[in-house]
Parts: structure tokens; sequence; C-alpha cells
């Protein structure tokens, strides 16, 4: 029963097992979907998905399998073409968001509820109920199959809007999300050492025995230090007017990373545009509150994990030239990208984060010098996948030594 | 097709949506731990607190915390407790049982009727715990190797995980769950919420306090976002500060209530004074700077 359901679910991404199946298969003997469409739904969701970054593929799934008996071929290609896409920009997001508040939640459920009962008394399989769909915006309960996919709008048309409909969308975990997920990801970033000084809390089991062996069995208890974590890491975010449209993203990143707790040492500062002689304490990169990029080089030791967030687009010569700054009123007597070499020369595990999506890094704007910088720093793009991928390279030596052309000193 | 189970329906001071109590019912009907996650302050917690009241059973909370091993929810075997007996010669140490003290999960499975388990913020532990509580919570058994005894549960209990995302659980632990998210409940069911907790509220004063509540919520970079239970708190502050319907979007008195970070507040301030300040402005300013 239901089996082209469970490969549906896979193709759209949704990792049902066997386990889960059978498990569904109990419960639909039990009765358990009270007979109804809505009640099969919320079923097959609470057993079947286990996570709510999988809630948007589920409810395509769902739509695209009970969709089908009554609908138009080639939807499915609609959703996936949908899907492929590059992530859609933000005004596109926001507008939609603002659509779908605006919906009254509990007269929708309500509507959907009645048309349901009445569907299966009377047109049981029937077009009626998928056409009637097609013009109601039966989202909310991600309960949006066919319907709204052949509503009486132009086939493109709808497809955004099943998009648009798609409550559960935001946890998608192939999009750029929030700073829960960066934190996640920050938690990997973590070495643990016994060597610091803290107090000494857990039962040191060997110990123990030996004094006590030594005791002539009279009981001793020996405490060692426990393992924690002693990793440090400097952050370097750029502040650039550039970075404007990403401000929230960065924003994101920042605060997770002020959040992890877990690190020995948090340092931040800011740059504009590219990194030269000073790096400035707060986000407006003015030169009241600054520290000297030397004393940083010279009093971070090399064990500092160095994430450089930045779009790594500006004009040539700021990066390449002496004088090149962008600020008017000052003057690098090093050319930013060398100022770049040196901090890569001394720490040696060090990232640059691009919040600009990897695909456009080869033809836009600023190309070259975001090349020239990826051949300083591995670069990654912004994501909870890219910073995860970056946290890798920073934790292992062997890891960060790939794709840089700079000589270790 | 009528079925003898037991059914939650919710009860009379929490608000439970469809969809929730749909996952409850499953869990309680397959015998599977529900899994809930949900942003902070939407009744995760009190969900098991609900079902315990209105299925009139005892609830026993397991609060994890970082340190936490899944041992511990089995049983504690005192060992040391038992070297220094040894020593002191006052007890008969022979009788390894008395060493062996029952966790909250290792109580749940003892009882003799069908209880209530809470499993708080899963995510707080190990990476690892979930795993080690795998066996455990699939066949409600464990083996005490010291006492070489097997403890089984009498009745199955009714297991309610909750969740804070802080990690990502094993798959092999999802596998086992039924799963439900809650979230964030729409004016509609958040009026009912706060009915439940203050019955007779001005009518005027709660639709000015959602709204500006909703308002805040929709600002987009706020950090902390307020929620149900902080909603709840203000709404109290403002019926004892005795402040009038008509200042509250104003003003918006203790705020400190809802917004609780420094940088929330900034940017509060910030939306609002550069939405007065486009008003007042034309574009062409900007040429003037």
């Amino acid at each position: 029963m239901f089996t082209d359901f469970f490969y549906y679910l896979r193709n759209f991404g949704v990792p049902v097992s066997m386990n889960e199946w059978q498990d569904l298969m109990e419960a639909l003997d039990k009765g358990m979907a009270a007979s109804s469409l809505t009640g099969f739904y919320y079923l097959c969701r609470a057993l079947l998905v286990k996570t709510e970054a999988h809630y948007d593929r589920f409810d395509l799934a769902f739509a695209s399998y009970l969709g089908d008996i009554q609908s138009p071929e080639g939807l499915p290609d609609k959703i996936w073409e949908w899907l492929n896409k590059e992530l859609p920009s933000q005004e596109i997001t926001e507008a939609m968001r603002l659509n779908h508040e605006q919906l009254d939640i509990e007269e929708m459920k309500r509507m959907l509820a009645e048309r349901l009962a009445e569907q299966n008394e009377e047109h049981h399989g029937g077009n009626r109920w998928v056409g009637t769909g097609g013009t109601s915006p039966f989202g909310h309960s991600g309960y949006h199959p066919g319907g709204i996919r052949i509503g009486g709008n132009t086939r493109n048309l709808s497809a955004v809007k099943v998009a648009g409909m798609r409550r559960f969308q935001e946890f998608r975990t192939d999009e750029t999300l929030g700073v829960r997920q960066f934190q996640l990801a920050l938690r990997k970033l973590r070495q643990f050492t016994t060597r610091l000084e803290i107090s000494k809390e857990e039962l040191d089991l060997e110990g123990t025995v030996d004094k006590t062996c030594q005791n002539a069995g009279r009981l001793e208890l020996v405490w060692a230090r426990p393992r924690v974590n002693s990793m440090k890491v400097l952050l370097l975010m750029d502040a650039g007017g550039s970075m404007l449209p990403y401000s929230r993203l960065c924003n994101q990143l920042f605060t997770a990373v002020n959040k992890s707790n877990h690190f020995k040492d948090l340092k931040v500062f800011y740059f504009h545009n590219c990194i030269y002689d000073w790096l400035y304490h707060d986000s407006s990169c003015s030169l009241r509150d600054y520290t000297d990029t030397e004393h940083i080089l010279r009093s971070c030791d090399s064990d500092y994990r160095v994430i450089i967030v930045g779009d790594g687009s500006m004009s040539p010569s700021e990066l390449m030239r002496v004088g090149g700054i962008i600020d008017w009123d000052l003057h690098n007597a090093q050319p930013g990208i060398e100022w770049l070499q040196r901090i890569r020369r001394h720490f040696e595990y060090s990232v640059w984060l691009n919040p600009i999506s990897a695909n456009y890094w080869d033809w836009m704007d600023g190309s070259y010098t975001i090349k020239t910088i990826a051949q300083v720093f591995p670069m990654d793009e912004l994501t909870v996948e890219g910073l995860e991928r970056s946290i890798n390279k920073l934790k292992s030596r062997s890891m960060v030594g790939k794709g840089n052309k700079v000589a270790k000193r | 097709m009528t079925l003898k189970m037991t059914q939650y329906q919710g009860s009379s001071n929490y608000i439970v949506s469809d969809e929730l109590r749909n996952s409850v019912n499953i869990a309680i009907a397959l015998g599977k731990p529900l899994l809930i996650k949900g942003e902070p302050g939407t009744g995760k917690t009190m969900l098991a607190q609900s079902i315990a009241n209105a299925l009139n059973k005892n609830l026993f909370i397991w609060n994890i915390k970082s340190t936490t091993k899944a041992q511990e929810g089995l049983y504690v075997y005192d060992t040391v407790q038992r070297l220094y007996d040894s020593q002191f010669k006052d007890h008969d140490v022979a009788n390894i049982k008395q060493y062996i003290k029952a966790g909250k999960l290792g109580e749940a499975f003892l009882s003799s009727e069908q209880v209530i388990l809470l499993i708080d913020e899963i995510d707080k532990a190990d990476l690892e715990f979930p795993n080690d509580l795998l066996w455990e919570l699939d066949q409600m058994s464990y083996y005490i190797p010291e006492t070489r005894e097997t403890i089984e549960a009498q009745t199955r209990p009714i297991v309610i995980i909750t969740s804070n995302a802080e990690k990502e659980l094993p798959d092999a632990f999802l596998r086992r769950c039924i799963f439900h998210y809650i979230s964030f409940p729409g004016p509609e069911e958040m009026e009912r919420i706060i009915k439940v907790h203050h019955p007779d509220l001005d009518k005027r004063l709660l639709e000015q306090a959602m709204e500006t509540f909703y308002m805040l919520r929709n600002i987009p970079n706020i950090q902390k976002k307020p929620s149900t239970s902080e909603l709840i708190d203000w709404l109290q502050a403002l019926v004892v500060g005795g402040i009038s319907p008509g200042k509250i979007k104003q003003d918006i008195p203790f705020l400190g209530v809802l917004l609780k970070k420094n940088e929330d507040l900034d940017s509060l301030l910030h939306g609002l004074e550069t939405k007065t300040q486009n008003r007042a402005t034309p574009r062409s300013n900007y040429w003037n700077r």
C-alpha cells in the first residue's frame, strides 16, 4: 500500500527507512489516520519526517504524490525546476512571507476540513476537490496537494504559489540559515586538552588505584582536571559598504560565534574592504578605536583559528597597490595583499568565508580580487555547509595546507 | 473503527493544536517516544505536564545537563560508598543491591502503573548520549551487570523528549521517535493561550499588546525573539502597572520583559528612528551629506 509514496519521499530527499515505513503500516492498520486525508498527512509526517528541515520536502512529495492522481503531467518537474534555481533574492522571500502571514490560518483549516468531509462523502476521488483546491490557498497545514498546482492560473504562476505556501521552507538546510545552525557548526570547532589551569574534579581511576595500593588498601581518591576546549578564535569581519546586503547573514554568524562559549578565547575585529595596518574594534571602522594589525600578529600565537568574513570584491588597486586603501584620509605603505599574506603566513589555520554564493565568484564585479584572495586563503561561501567545510579545514593541519600558494617561512 | 486506547485531548491549562494532539496520540498508540522541537517558549516542557494531568498519570522529569550520562538515567552504582563501607565494616557490602540506585528512567520502568517520562532538553548532553539510550527506549528494559538483573518496564511509559536543536540528534535515534515541531502560535491561537493564563483581560489591552508583540517579533534583526512566556509575563506587568491600552503601542512600557538583549533594544530603537527619519527627509538629502 502506498509503496510509491515511499519512493516519492526518498526522491524528494526525505530519508525514510524501512523501520519507519513499517511503523506507518502498523499505525494505518490500527486506523490511526482516522480515514481522512488530513489524518493521513499528519500521521505520515509524524512518523516519517524527523526534522523540521525536511517538512518542506515532505509537503512537496505529498503534494506531488496525491496530486498526480488527477493532475496534468509535468508538474513535479516544475517544482524541481523551482528547487534547482538559485536561492531566491531577499525581496521575493520577504514578500512571500508577508503574503502568507495575511492568511487567516484558523479559517483556512476550518474550510479545508469542511471540504475534505464533503469530498469523502460525494466526490470520492473526483475532480472537484482538486479543482477547488486550485483557487484556495490551503497551504497552512503544509497541505497544498494538487489543488494549488492546477488552479485557474497559469501553471508557472501556480508553481510559485506552491512555493509561497510552503510554510516550512525556511527550515531547509541547503539555504543560508540562522544563528543556531551556525552555532551547531561552530561546535565542531574544538580541541580538547587537560593542560589548562582549572580545578581538578574528575576521578582519576588509575591514580586512585595506584595511591590506594601504596596505602596498603586504604582508599585514597585522586582527582584530575577534566578535558576542556583549547580552541582560540580570531574573527575578522568586513564592515564595508558592499557587505550591507549580507549584514543579516553576517550578523547571524557573529551572534553564533559570540554565543559559542566553548572557545578558550575569542577576539573579533572589523576591517573595511581589505585588511591594512589597522583592525577596528567596532563596525564603524573609525580610527578612534583600533588595534594595530602588527600588534595582533605579534601578540596572538599561531594556533589561533582565524575566520575572515568578507565579500572580497573590491577594486584591484585596493588590494594590490600602495596607498590603495579606500578611506581617502588614510595611507597604507604596504598593499592589502601583503597584509593578507602576512596574516596567512602567521596563522596556519585560517579560512575566508564569503557571503557571496560561490557560483558568482567567477563573473561578478570583484572576481579578480576574489580570485586573488582565494589563492591566499582557502575560501568558501558563508552557508552552513560552507562553514562546516571551513571548520574541518581549521581543525587539521593537512587540510589547511591545500589550495594555498603562500610558503611558510 | 474504534480502538481501546488512551487518548490525549488537551488539558484545561494548556492549549494544544490539532497537529500536536495527533502526534501525541500516535506516540501513545505506537508506544514510541515523542520528540518535540520548537522555539523556546512554545511550551515543549509544559506538554508533558499537561499530558500527565489529562491522563491522570505520574510524571517523571529527567533534566539533562551537559554532564549527564545515559547510564545515570538507568542506575548509579555507588562504588565509592561501597569501598568506604568495606573499610569501616559497618555494612554488609556483599549485598550490592543497596548500592544500586535507580535513575529517572529506571524509576519510570520500575513503576507499577504507566507513567509519563519527560526527558527534557536532550540536546544539552553529549553528542553520543541519545545513542546510548537506543536499546533502553526501544525495548524498555536494561541489564545491570553488577547484580545480573534485567529491569523490564512493567508498562511502557509514555516518553516525551524535548530538544532545542543545539545539537543534531543521531539518525538511529530519530528513526525510533515520533517527531513533532511546534511552530510559533499565530495570533488567534495565541489569544486562546493568553485566555488560559489571564482569563479576564481587558479586550483593548490584549489587542494592543498582541499587535505590539507581533510587531516586535517581525523586526528582522532581532536575535532573541520574544516568546509566549514573555508575552504572558509582560501582560501581567501591564495589568499590575495599570497601563492604559492606548499607550502600549507608543511607549512599549516594560520593554525589558520582552527584549532581553541590548543589541535587540538597539535595533528596535534604530528601526523606529530610521522609520521616522525616512518619512521626514526626502531622498535628495543624501547628496547634501
